[in-house]
């Protein structure tokens, strides 16, 4: 069953309802574009021995047709060893909902209910809930049956996961079935109540299922996201490298299921899969599960690299998400000019910048407490009221702080707000009231200058705090000149130069392919930001560059 | 008169008299008659009353070479002498003197009223910083381009002697043209005064020059003779002689940024210690710099609060450094992670980057950190590192700073380059540094400890306090392969002898059986053991024999 194409003429067999497409290996660029015009566009075009989305690529047209199939064969021979392709009709708007099936050496077969994985980023899953809350009884019904019908069909044994493609009418196709353990079955383990790694070995071991199907409830919801080391302001997620300096998990939050195989200080390299975790949160309802998947993120502390803790963070409150309205295509539809972080609210930005100042009061305080005896006595400034102005994007704000016990009243705009915390400044996590409102926040940096990173609601803000006479005196600062990011192609992620498509002196068009780096075994295609000339080249295949490498200049 | 507000920072006797002033000049009436500024000083000499006169003085001197060069000196990006004062240190806190020295020259027309300046071109005084005590000059560039007079020079070496009688730091703000040349010879000896005096301060109380524009010729000898450099990105030189000269002797082209910017001086001629992005990054990074240092060599290292629990563990640590020995790791990440909050303070980063030096707390006391960086020339030992490294540790020993080495070093780089060079006599500034400094000495040796370079870095033969290693540690006279090709040369089996060799030697038992380290921890506990053996070595006393002075090979 983990060959594609096999497994679907085996599910048409089975009677289980199939997507349109072409069952047989694609032989070349011309026949992928003869079949892909009889099937119609959009298409798919899919490694047969794929899996995680790689090797995949959707066209809409003959020209991106020719591209994708290059681009998967080439994909499907390094990641599977099998450069066989398939195709088949792309359903628009579609949901990806899967089913959990266990089924036992003596043909008995059971479905645990659903998995919604709509949620994904180059065809990889990164927040998944069970149950759906699309399906209705009946359609889980047919699904689930239609699931256990091709496990048996195929006399299956072990947990295994049927995945459909659910449209707006609640139509669904058969996709592809998973026969392993897959990364999101905790939710199904968290709603069932079942240990599915015991099941599977209990029916490898030859033992019958203990259950029945009328035994396996839906009680209370659950929520997985997936943390990645990766960078999640481009294209929704690449790869990013280097060493967990710091690691806590937010296990101190009731109903928080962590599963990760790295701790402090294990490295992220660009030869594996860059998942941290998977981070799973059990409620009693979905917004239980969604408030405790909140709470979850903004403790969970990971340092060191790069993480997309940001755009789960979204995801779990857009208000979409939140009514269950998504697709496959909801990460680009909700933000079709790429992920740009948590966009603020006014009185959310006032509580962020009102935090910040108040840090930097307690830590300019915490500057003046020496404590070995002066043999030259203190003269401590006994500053009452800190004037500041506060940076944060292109706004710049004045506040007034004052501080009396662990209350912090700071005067922002004209608004008075409360920033009450015993906050231990060494500390990764920290815990702040604003006025009523309680949230916990990171301070992932801090500097001499003011510059402090604060990440607040998932998204890491950079503030820059200074006195009013620093801000004063800023301003006859020189602004230093910034490249000219155009003309120049830095690598976006760590990882090897597969191909090099242009030479020195070469026209280039806007938008045209410059080279290839290849990350954690994903092909990925860098373009020229504007029609230049090639001025220099300062990459070739096989080497390995790091983020922000300069690859190729333009003129 | 409306940027006087944000310019102005008297101190508070001069507030209180300026009140008096206002009444005064409201019952005179004949101020607001006052137009140009020619005006103003005809009528002082002839009209105005004493205490008018030092209303006027003290005003003019506020202002500096007055609002027009003001404005230029802000039109390069950079700030007068006195924002930079006040930026520095605590608001309200610094108290000026000799606000009314004027120059003496008499030459070439320097004599008239519009060629004095009261104040002459530099501001000086003492403030607080966070709430402790500094000496300040700041060279004024709006009054002759900063060019030092012997008035200039004269008070800089009044507030240099009475921080060595106080016993406080000096901070020095440079932004001079250089000599003023219509004083000639009083010009040079103003410099040699200034000279002597950061000489006989050295070791007594800290020193720290911050370059804040030109500074060259003669004058780039006191930074030098300080204890830290600081420079500005794209504002600031440092040099000999200017592109001119060179160009007119040597033939070679050269841009001042070239020849003495601060990318040069913190990246290639290791004069300069770091660079700021600009003027309020440097005076607000000096600011937490200052925090480190005590306030001079009869005080300990300062205890500023800390939140770190100095028992915490590094879990991290303990697979940090990597199972293949040829393998590359960053040194910085095991200081970072050992330290108070992360919080490092690093010197000459981007100089000799096979060392590291700087400041950090341990559990809120200032301590200096010296480590090898294996991911820069395998953290060997080169001319430049050791006396990188040489000078950073003979500051901490001066000023009562514990030291603590992280050693992962294959050995001195070898080479004709290095030879020629005279690596010999540079390395040996490192160990002499380490061998005669009395501070508390703790060594923690992470993976490679070879051959002289080992003896080098803080070992127990140089009086280290405690000496631990690490499991991964290989404490042995050179590598494997070396060691073996020259016990067997010609041999067989070279091999399985490397395999013995690594078994014997590479691990840090030879050296703990011998009490060469006193313990082998296991690396997640290094900053518990590092924080209970400084509040042990507290009281740490150990002296070195009487001398005059000790000859380091310079």
């Amino acid at each position: 069953m983990g060959d594609k194409i096999e497994s679907k003429l085996l599910a048409k067999k089975a009677k289980v309802n199939t997507i349109p497409g072409f069952d047989g290996v694609v032989k070349d660029t011309d026949e992928a574009v003869r079949i892909a015009r009889e099937i119609g566009y959009p298409i798919m075009i899919k490694a047969s021995a794929g899996g995680g989305g790689k090797g995949m690529r959707i066209a809409w047209d003959d020209e991106e047709t020719r591209e994708g199939f290059k681009f998967s064969s080439q994909e499907a021979a390094s990641s599977f060893g099998d450069d066989r392709l398939l195709i088949e009709k792309f359903i628009d708007n579609p949901r990806h909902i899967e089913i959990q099936i266990l089924a036992d050496k003596q043909g008995n077969a059971l479905w645990l209910n659903e998995r919604e994985c709509s949620i994904q980023r180059r065809n990889q899953k990164v927040v998944e809930e069970a149950p759906s809350t699309f399906l209705d009884t009946e359609t889980r019904r047919a699904m689930g049956e239609q699931a256990v019908a091709l496990a048996q069909a195929v006399q299956y044994c072990s947990a295994g996961t049927v995945e459909f493609l659910v449209d707006s009418r609640r139509n669904f196709y058969f996709l592809e079935m998973n026969t392993r353990l897959q990364v999101e079955h905790p939710v199904t383990e968290c709603i069932t109540g079942l240990d599915l790694v015991q099941e599977m070995i209990r029916v490898a071991k030859g033992y019958s299922l203990r259950h029945k199907q009328a035994d396996i409830p839906i009680k209370g919801w659950a929520i997985e996201c997936r943390v990645y080391a990766e960078d999640p302001y481009k294209s929704f997620g690449l790869p990013s490298i280097g060493r967990l300096s710091q690691y806590e998990e937010p296990l101190h939050i009731p109903g928080v299921r962590v599963d990760s195989g790295i701790e402090e200080g294990s490295e992220i390299s660009i030869y594996y899969d860059p998942m941290i975790s998977k981070l799973v949160t059990y409620g009693c309802d979905r917004a239980e599960a969604l408030k405790r998947m909140e709470e979850a993120l903004d403790n969970y502390v990971i340092r060191g690299v790069t993480h997309n803790i940001p755009l789960v963070r979204e995801v779990i409150i857009h208000p979409r998400f939140v009514k269950g309205d998504i697709s496959t295509k909801f990460l680009p539809e909700v933000y079709p000019d790429g992920f740009k972080g948590h966009k603020l609210t006014d009185f959310e930005r006032l509580e962020l910048l009102a935090t910040t100042s108040a840090l930097y009061v307690s830590a300019q305080l915490r500057s003046q407490r020496f404590l070995d005896p002066a043999r030259v006595p203190f003269a401590k400034a006994d500053q009452k009221n800190w004037e500041l102005s506060v940076q944060l994007d292109e706004g710049i704000h004045s506040a007034v702080v004052t501080r009396s016990g662990s209350t912090y009243s700071v005067e922002l705009d004209g608004k008075m707000l409360n920033v009450t915390s015993e906050w231990n400044l060494a500390s990764a996590l920290l815990s702040v009231t604003v006025n009523d409102t309680q949230r916990t926040i990171q301070c992932l940096s801090r500097d001499a200058a003011g510059n402090m990173t604060i990440q607040f609601l998932g998204t890491a803000y950079k503030l820059a705090v200074m006195t009013k006479l620093a801000a004063d005196l800023s301003k006859f600062m020189p602004v230093k000149a910034e490249e000219d990011t155009s003309s120049i192609l830095r690598s976006p992620m760590p990882g090897t130069v597969v191909a090099v498509s242009v030479k020195p002196g070469e026209e280039v068009a806007e938008g045209q392919e410059i080279c290839v780096i290849e990350a954690m075994k994903m092909q990925n295609s860098l373009t020229a930001a504007k029609t230049a000339k090639v001025k220099a080249v300062h990459c070739k295949p096989g080497v390995t560059v790091g983020e922000g490498d300069l690859l190729v200049e333009l003129e | 008169m409306a940027t006087l507000g944000t310019v102005m920072n008297v101190s508070r006797y001069s507030i209180v008299l300026n009140v008096g002033f206002k009444k005064l000049l409201r019952t005179s009436g004949c101020f607001s008659t006052f137009k140009g500024v020619g005006f103003q000083r005809w009528c002082s000499h002839t009209h105005l009353s004493v205490p008018e006169r030092i209303e006027k003085k003290r005003k003019e001197a506020l202002l500096g070479g007055g609002q027009a060069r003001i404005d230029a000196q802000h039109g390069k990006g950079k700030l007068t002498a006195r924002e930079r004062i006040n930026l520095l240190l605590d608001p309200g806190s610094f108290v000026e003197y000799d606000m009314f020295v004027e120059h003496r020259c008499s030459d070439f027309g320097m004599q008239a009223e519009h060629n004095k300046f009261p104040g002459d071109s530099v501001v000086t005084g003492q403030g607080r910083i966070n709430g402790r005590l500094v000496y300040i000059f700041s060279q004024d560039f709006t009054v002759f381009g900063g060019s030092l007079s012997g008035a200039h020079a004269q008070k800089i070496c009044k507030i240099m002697d009475q921080a060595v009688m106080v016993g406080a730091p000096v901070i020095g703000v440079n932004d001079s043209g250089g000599a003023r040349i219509q004083e000639g010879v009083e010009s040079l000896a103003g410099y040699a005064d200034i000279f002597l005096r950061n000489v006989l301060s050295s070791g007594v109380v800290p020193q720290i020059s911050l370059i804040m524009g030109p500074c060259a010729g003669g004058a780039v000898y006191s930074p030098a003779l300080t204890d830290f450099t600081f420079m500005v990105k794209d504002t600031s030189y440092l040099f000999i002689t200017g592109p001119d000269v060179v160009k007119s002797v040597t033939n070679e082209d050269v841009t001042q940024e070239e020849l003495g910017g601060a990318k040069t001086h913190t990246a290639v001629s290791g004069v300069a210690h770091k660079a700021f992005e600009n003027d309020v990054d440097a005076l607000l990074n000096l600011r937490e710099f200052f925090n480190f240092l005590p306030l001079s060599n009869r005080d300990p290292a300062p205890v500023r609060e800390c939140h770190d629990p100095s028992d915490r563990l590094i879990p991290g640590l303990d697979s940090i450094v990597p199972t293949e020995s040829a393998k590359a790791y960053d040194m910085l990440d095991i200081v970072k992670a050992i330290i108070d909050e992360k919080d490092f303070f690093e010197i000459m980063p981007n100089f000799a980057k096979n060392i590291i030096v700087g400041f950090a707390r341990m559990n809120g006391r200032t301590v200096g950190i010296v480590g090898n960086q294996p991911k820069v020339a395998s953290g060997c030992l080169d001319i430049n590192s050791s006396v990188k490294g040489a000078r950073f540790v003979r500051f901490c020993d001066a000023f009562n700073i514990p030291l603590i080495t992280f050693v992962d070093v294959p050995g001195f780089l070898p080479g004709t380059a290095q030879e020629y060079g005279g690596i010999i006599r540079h390395g040996a500034k490192l160990l002499f540094a380490f061998a005669e400094a009395t501070v508390p000495k703790i060594t923690v040796i992470t993976r490679k400890a070879y051959g002289g370079a080992y003896d080098v870095m803080s070992s127990k033969h140089l009086r280290g306090d405690a000496n631990y290693a690490w499991p991964t540690a290989e404490v042995a006279v050179m590598g494997a392969k070396g060691a073996v090709q020259i016990i067997f040369r010609g041999k067989e089996n070279q091999s399985e002898a490397e395999s013995e060799y690594v078994e014997k030697f590479a691990n840090p038992f030879p050296a703990a059986v011998r009490g060469f380290v006193d313990d082998i921890i296991q690396p997640s506990t290094t900053r518990m053991r590092i924080c209970r053996d400084l509040d042990v070595l507290v009281s740490k006393k150990q002296s070195n024999p009487w001398k005059k002075h000790a000859n380091i090979p310079l």
